[in-house]
């Protein structure tokens, strides 16, 4: 194995992972054979499926509850602590209040700013020391397509989400140079609890592919993100769309 | 556990951290500036990290800002432990 492949020990960190992209998520990483914090806010009972799916497929997975928009918690989530260091750190928690921008209220902007772009900075924050000290390091942020392009209703949200694209680049120029990587990865239409509302009458024929997505799919490319293969990927946003802002 | 603060050790910590960060280990001294070691924000924010797990002690973005030397570097950890 090539020094730009090789893999130091420590753990994967994917926050809100009871369900949906994030359980995908932690099962595609532990199949790589990371031990995987599954990280839950409330649905423990998700988390414990997931957490038990992992074992069923021969890998290891810890329960790890907290709330990422709570500051004390995202530290304690990221905390060294028997599995070692956090070497892949997975940002996807995030929710939706959605409303068209005259109607936002100011809870609605700051709890979505709060908890996909300011955790997203915090638990980065608390995890790169020690990825930069490992030489190794894998920050997978969760974008969206509505970070890219518009989306009415989302104004919250979508400004977010290109405050999370913004952050991944410039970070990934500080670290670069440490093996460290930081990458976006920007769901389309993705067939989740999170998106079931919206996924109603014909919305599929804006897409290209014609199709929404699955939680694998965009697992998949997560997987790859946070693999030593993709050493010399940086600072980047993929889009996981069926083509939508092609 | 954390090891015992004396100026000798953290200068140990320091020193070796520094050489660990690709500064040669001649060019030491406590006189010795980071500018002219070329040890740049990102080193420091590294050595902040050794310095956090050998002796317990955080070093954050404003205690290292004016440090202009090795020396300075040592007696601020020093100092942050006391």
């Amino acid at each position: 194995m090539s020094e730009a492949t090789a893999r130091p020990e420590g753990c994967a960190l994917v926050t809100g992972s009871s369900r949906g992209i994030g359980a995908a998520t932690a099962l595609a990483l532990a199949g790589d054979g990371w031990h995987v914090r599954v990280n839950y806010r409330s649905d423990r009972a998700g988390a414990e499926e997931v957490v038990a799916k992992i074992a069923d497929a021969g890998g290891t997975a810890t329960l790890w509850q907290g709330d990422v928009a709570a500051a004390g918690d995202i530290e304690r989530l990221v905390e060294p602590g028997d599995d070692g260091p956090v070497l892949v750190l997975v940002n996807n928690a995030g929710v939706r209040m959605d409303g068209l921008s005259p109607q936002l209220d100011d809870e609605q902007w700051q709890t979505v700013i709060d908890t996909n772009l300011t955790a997203t900075f915090r638990a980065t924050r608390a995890a790169l020391p020690k990825m930069m000290r490992a030489r190794f390091g894998r920050v997978i942020n969760l974008a969206s397509v509505a970070g890219i392009r518009a989306n009415p209703g989302q104004a919250n949200y979508s400004a977010s989400k290109a405050g999370v694209i913004g952050f991944t680049k410039t970070v990934a120029a500080e670290v670069a140079r440490r093996g460290v990587t930081v990458n976006a990865v920007a769901p389309g239409l993705i067939e989740t609890a999170f998106t079931e509302d919206v996924l109603e009458g014909d919305m599929a024929k804006a897409i290209p592919a014609r199709r929404v997505g699955t939680p694998e799919e965009v697992a998949a490319c997560i997987r790859f993100l946070a693999s030593p293969e993709a050493s010399y990927v940086t600072g980047t946003t993929l889009t996981v769309d069926g083509g939508l802002s092609a | 556990m954390a090891t015992q603060v004396s100026s000798e050790n953290v200068e140990k910590t320091i020193y070796d951290g520094l050489v660990e960060l690709g500064t040669e280990r001649d060019d030491l001294s406590r006189e010795a500036t980071l500018e002219s070691l070329d040890v740049d924000s990102l080193d420091l924010v590294e050595l902040a990290q050794i310095v956090e797990d050998e002796y317990g002690v955080e070093l954050k973005g404003d205690d290292v800002k004016d440090v202009k030397t090795v020396g300075e570097v040592i007696d601020l950890v020093v100092a942050k432990a006391g």
